[in-house]
């Protein structure tokens, strides 16, 4: 349970920094009257704040699942899984899918609309080119044997590209949305919060990706290995 | 008034219960008195904690009740007595936890001495095999479990061939003698529980878990799963029966030659 | 930290959150069925969790029969036996006290008591419920599956959950009832997003986290919490099904099943135990946090005093939240598991023991100095503490890793967690309903009825589950169908048995007339006016009870004080509302602290 225990801390930190600014020693019973804090002048959108949140829900979720990952590894029966090669494209599509919509975020700033719409489109071609790539690595790997049932290491390749897929379907609906709407609106203001949080929901999605791929890798292992060789 | 009468009761009332109920632990008939003792530590903390609190509850309730010239206090926080609780509360826990924690590592620190014998458990009964002549037992594997072969061990293993199998039947033990009971289940998980050896654990497929323990007095124990494996749940049961060295050796000497027998025409 | 905005006559000015055109709706369906504002989402919530209740009240019934008159009830055999258990408790613990908690209590007193006008994002919010719905649904249709409900137990421990030999293994009960879990997840994420960020962004101007009252900080630290303890759920739950579905052996290891070798290899029981502890012990304080808050609200009010501690209220709790994800394997000291985890985790579970005490100590010294007002809502406050005191105190016994071993799965474990986590924030939940009914209705309970409803529930609840503990400590194991024949257990022990189960009937009884005087009081209950228990925290401030879409009418409050200003020395009553700006008060230097 280490990575949940871990990914946790993380948010147990800025929990505690977050806090540690909230007045928690204070003592309200002295302060009343007129005095006292306000919600910023120009406060965060909710939506970021929920996102935000909601990223910690996922991530939790996706550490839970590499937990399960390292404790199910050490048993006996654990076969690797070759990392069929396509997956090294679909990262860069997915890192090219980010990459569009962070230009989108600027392009919003610039209020420059055809821009906006470029990236986001090729945002989403790359993100359905990166979904189409996992399904066609599935399709190697069950044709070359590598069967759900068989052996753990294989189910849980499905079912961490799995999720991660998931999780990137339902990005894809709010992406869709975005396109469409960018489409009807002659401003990028409107579409500005929107644009935003897709960008942050897919740069998320590609950090796990690539945790996922270094643990689906052996890589993050190897890492472990070697902190834990440096700290004995 | 009658709300405090109440709190009162219900204090003094559980205190009662617990010294006059008849209902209580089986008296203890292997080396783990310890744990009685840590229990009964707890006991008096958490009982003394519990009546203090209710008592100071129904004196509150009488002492301030609501009466129409009656203002409450008021007193947001007082620091030293809040840290001074916290201290106090501090120490009663350590109180409990430490010997908790040292008659845990006693729990799970086998003695050298101890003899190796296996629970084995499958849905709804209990298997045991002890170690021959060789006083070790050999390894097993649940995929070599085979109707001749119900607990699965190695044949290839020579520390096998004088184990003694007791399928379904009663598990004898000498009285006095250390044991480490090696706990392992065809298919479910289950718990090898006797009352009043104190000890328990699960037993878990796949796995091997262990506990240890002397039997400290002769006589006839249940054997209960205490995790739930089914529908067969409360029907596995299983026995014990702790007996003198010699009664055990006469015991043992019998099985090992019906075991033979037994195995004498499957090697034919 | 900005100062406020002062309006003529230093009264702030309130934050400009518009009455959007939302707060107006238009039709029968949108006001009632499919509506947005969160007091009607919690109502619904509400209604749904407490017949999920009943149901699950009548499941108990139905195993306490079993237990204190065996072989009487023949259609109690032990297939049925084990589902009614599983059903009962994952339906108390998950469909009914996380429900209520955070969906019912959550969705109606965060937007009221921070001062907002509702959830930051009321559709999300509105979706929650019917996903929740659906997730019961699904659960309560699995009586109806071929086979029958799961009965592998609530905790679902594999290789048993999947296999023949559990009812509902090998037909469809486990697999409803993990989808349904799933569902249920995803539409708590809903909601619990909901939760959280209103509180973070949506406060009136004027409510810094510390004048917020501890109900909304027990509901909040617990939805957040929820949030990141229920995806350990959700994986067991996906890599179960899997199991069950798909023949993976995530959990499954070499397994002769009734002398038949199964295909799976090397599967991990323990794995899914520690996902589900990692879910499940969080999930108490889940349950407890809530309760807490609540709890030290009704004892501050009802003893018009402020609540004795309050900054030391608030980091126990945040102090309790983060401590109890470090606890989870205490559910496993005879699990098989390494056995020098047991020291870690018992130090862990005795260390959370301390701040939880200092919020008993805290609720008793409250009342120390009140003026204390016996109400219905106040007596099930103090119910809750005697029974938690020792739910609580028990649980020391269970942490304590070697005084676990003879009493862990016991009915030593069953008397102590219904004493702690069933029985004490029930009755916290029925103080609450007494307390804030006259808001949601109106009008109030009627007394003498909710007097009756108090003394059977409590001492009825306390005569089931005190003496429950000693047949724990002579070692009868629970999830039993019937105990038969033991040689340890004297007669006597049977004839508790009977006389907790016709405790049990009769509490459980009792309830019908908590669930007729909320019917009833609907139309003949007294009118309460906006304030019948002179509290100050902003609920009970609102220009019209019940409180219309949008909360507030024109004006958001505005928050000057505390949520405790009760006695104030100098000040011309006994409560000073929150939103009240006038400083009528003692110098500070006259004050402890």
């Amino acid at each position: 349970m280490a990575s949940i225990l871990l990914f946790l801390g993380l948010l147990a930190v800025v929990a505690a920094w977050w806090l540690a600014r909230q007045g928690l020693a204070s003592k309200p019973w002295l302060e009343h009257g007129a005095t006292g804090a306000l919600p910023e002048a120009d406060p965060i959108p909710p939506s970021k704040i929920g996102l935000g949140i909601f990223l910690a829900v996922v991530g939790s979720l996706f550490a839970l699942f590499i937990s399960a990952y390292a404790m199910r590894m050490q048993l006996p029966d654990w076969r690797d899984v070759p990392i069929p090669g396509i997956l090294w494209l679909n990262t860069a599509m997915l890192a090219l899918s980010s990459l569009a919509l962070h230009g989108a975020g600027t392009a919003a700033g610039r209020d420059d609309l055809p821009g906006l719409r470029v990236g986001l489109l090729a945002a989403g071609i790359s993100a359905l080119a990166f979904l189409s790539g996992q399904l066609l690595a599935w399709r190697q790997l069950t044709g070359e044997g590598y069967l759900l049932a068989a052996n753990p290491a294989n189910a849980f390749f499905y079912v961490l590209t799995g999720v991660h897929g998931l999780h990137l379907l339902g990005g894809l609906v709010a992406l869709g949305r975005t396109i469409e709407r960018s489409w009807r609106e002659t401003a990028t203001r409107s579409l500005r919060l929107s644009v935003e949080l897709c960008a942050t929901y897919w740069h998320f999605l590609f950090l796990a990706w690539l945790v996922f791929l270094s643990v689906l890798t052996g890589w993050a292992g190897d890492f472990v290995d070697i902190c834990r060789q440096l700290l004995t | 008034m009658a709300v405090a009468l109440i709190l009162v009761l219900v204090a003094i009332g559980s205190v009662v219960f617990h010294l006059v109920s008849p209902w209580w632990w089986t008296p203890i008939a292997s080396n783990w008195r310890y744990i009685d003792s840590t229990i009964i530590i707890t006991f008096w903390i958490t009982g003394a904690v519990f009546v203090a609190v209710v008592l100071f509850m129904a004196y509150c309730i009488y002492r301030f009740r609501h009466q129409s010239d009656r203002q409450a206090h008021y007193e947001p926080e007082n620091k030293r007595l809040e840290w001074w609780l916290t201290i106090v509360t501090g120490l009663g826990v350590a109180a409990m936890l430490a010997p908790g924690l040292f008659v845990w590592r006693q729990f799970i620190t086998v003695p050298d001495d101890a003899t190796d014998i296996e629970v084995f458990g499958q849905q709804w009964q209990w298997s045991f095999r002890l170690p021959g002549a060789d006083g070790r037992l050999g390894t097993s594997d649940t995929r070599l479990i085979s109707p001749d072969n119900p607990l699965g061990l190695n044949k290839d293993d020579p520390k096998s061939h004088d184990d003694v199998v007791i399928e379904g039947g009663e598990l004898h033990l000498p009285v006095g003698k250390p044991v480490k009971a090696l706990l392992r289940s065809a298919d479910v998980l289950h718990d090898f529980y006797v009352p009043e050896f104190r000890a328990k654990m699960d037993m878990v497929p796949g796995q091997i878990s262990y506990i240890w323990f002397t039997p400290t007095r002769t006589g006839e124990y249940e054997i209960l799963c205490a995790e739930l494996c089914g529908v067969g749940h409360p029907q596995m049961r299983g026995k014990v029966i702790v007996q003198e060295a010699s009664d055990y050796q006469a015991w043992l000497q019998d099985q090992a030659s019906r075991n033979f027998a037994r195995l004498v025409p499957a090697a034919n | 930290m900005v100062d406020m905005p002062l309006g003529p006559a230093g009264v702030g000015v309130p934050a400009d959150v518009e009455d959007v055109e939302l707060y107006h709706p238009h039709s029968w369906v949108t006001k009632y069925v499919f509506s947005q504002d969160a007091k009607v989402i919690a109502i619904q919530y509400s209604f749904v969790a407490l017949s999920v209740g009943l149901i699950a009240l009548v499941l108990s019934w139905l195993m306490r029969l079993q237990l204190g008159f065996p072989g009487v009830f023949s259609f109690i055999d032990a297939n049925a036996y084990y589902q009614f258990i599983t059903m009962h408790g994952m339906m108390m613990v998950v469909y009914v006290l996380t429900a209520l908690f955070l969906g019912g209590f959550g969705n109606y007193l965060i937007p009221l008591m921070v001062g907002a006008r509702d959830m930051v994002f009321p559709y999300v919010n509105m979706l929650s419920f019917w996903v929740y719905l659906l997730a019961v649904l699904v659960l309560v249709g699995s009586f109806f599956a071929p086979g029958g409900p799961t009965g592998a137990g609530w905790t679902l421990y594999p290789p048993q959950a999947i296999l023949s030999g559990t009812p509902g293994g090998q037909e469809w009960g486990i697999i409803m009832m993990l989808v349904s879990l799933m569902i249920f997840i995803i539409g708590f994420t809903m909601g619990g997003l909901n939760y959280v960020v209103t509180v973070l962004q949506a406060r009136a101007r004027g409510m810094t986290l510390m004048r917020m009252p501890l109900t909304v900080w027990g509901i909040f630290t617990a939805s957040f919490m929820a949030l990141l303890a229920f995806p350990a759920l959700f994986v067991g739950a996906v890599m179960m099904l899997f199991d069950r579905i798909f023949g993976t052996s995530f959990f499954m290891p070499a397994i002769v099943e009734m002398g038949q070798p199964l295909e799976r290899n090397g599967g991990s029981p323990l794995l899914f135990q520690h996902l589900f502890w990692f879910f499940g012990h969080p999930e108490v304080y889940i349950v407890a946090l809530p309760a807490f808050g609540i709890v030290s609200d009704l004892i501050s009010t009802h003893a018009r005093r402020n609540i004795f501690g309050y900054r030391m209220m608030v980091w126990a709790l945040l102090a309790i939240g983060a401590l109890s994800f470090v606890v989870w394997a205490h559910h496993m000291y005879v699990s098989g598991m390494n056995p020098y985890f047991g020291f870690f985790f018992a130090t862990t579970t005795l260390i959370i023991a301390v701040p939880t005490a200092i919020k008993v100590y805290n609720w008793i010294l409250t009342l120390w100095r009140g003026n204390i007002h016996l109400t219905v809502p106040m007596l099930f406050a103090l119910a809750f503490i005697v029974t938690f005191v020792n739910g609580g105190l028990t649980g020391l016994f269970l942490g304590n890793v070697v005084v676990d071993v003879p009493l862990s799965d016991t009915m030593f474990v069953v008397a102590h967690f219904h004493m702690v986590m069933g029985v004490a924030p029930i009755l916290v939940i029925f103080g609450a309903i007494y307390h804030w009914y006259p808001k949601v209705t109106g009008r109030m309970l009627d007394d003498t009825l909710g007097k009756i409803h108090f003394w059977v529930t409590f001492l009825g609840a306390y005569a089931i589950f005190f003496p429950m503990h000693y047949l724990g400590l002579m070692g009868i194991p629970r999830r039993y169908y019937e105990l038969g024949e033991m040689a340890f257990v004297p007669p006597s022990a049977h004839t508790l048995n009977a006389f907790i189960t016709i405790v049990a009937l009769i509490v459980g009884a009792t309830q019908l007339v908590f669930v007729f005087n909320l019917f009833w009081s609907l139309r003949h209950g007294r009118p309460s006016g906006g304030n019948p228990w002179r509290a100050t925290t902003l609920e009970w401030q609102t220009p019209e009870t019940p409180p219309p879409h949008g909360n507030w009418g024109k004006d958001l409050p505005v928050v000057y004080r505390w949520a405790y200003d009760y006695s104030v020395p100098g000040a011309d009553q006994d409560f000073l509302p929150q939103n009240q700006p006038g400083i009528t008060r003692a110098a500070p230097g006259s004050l402890h602290g």
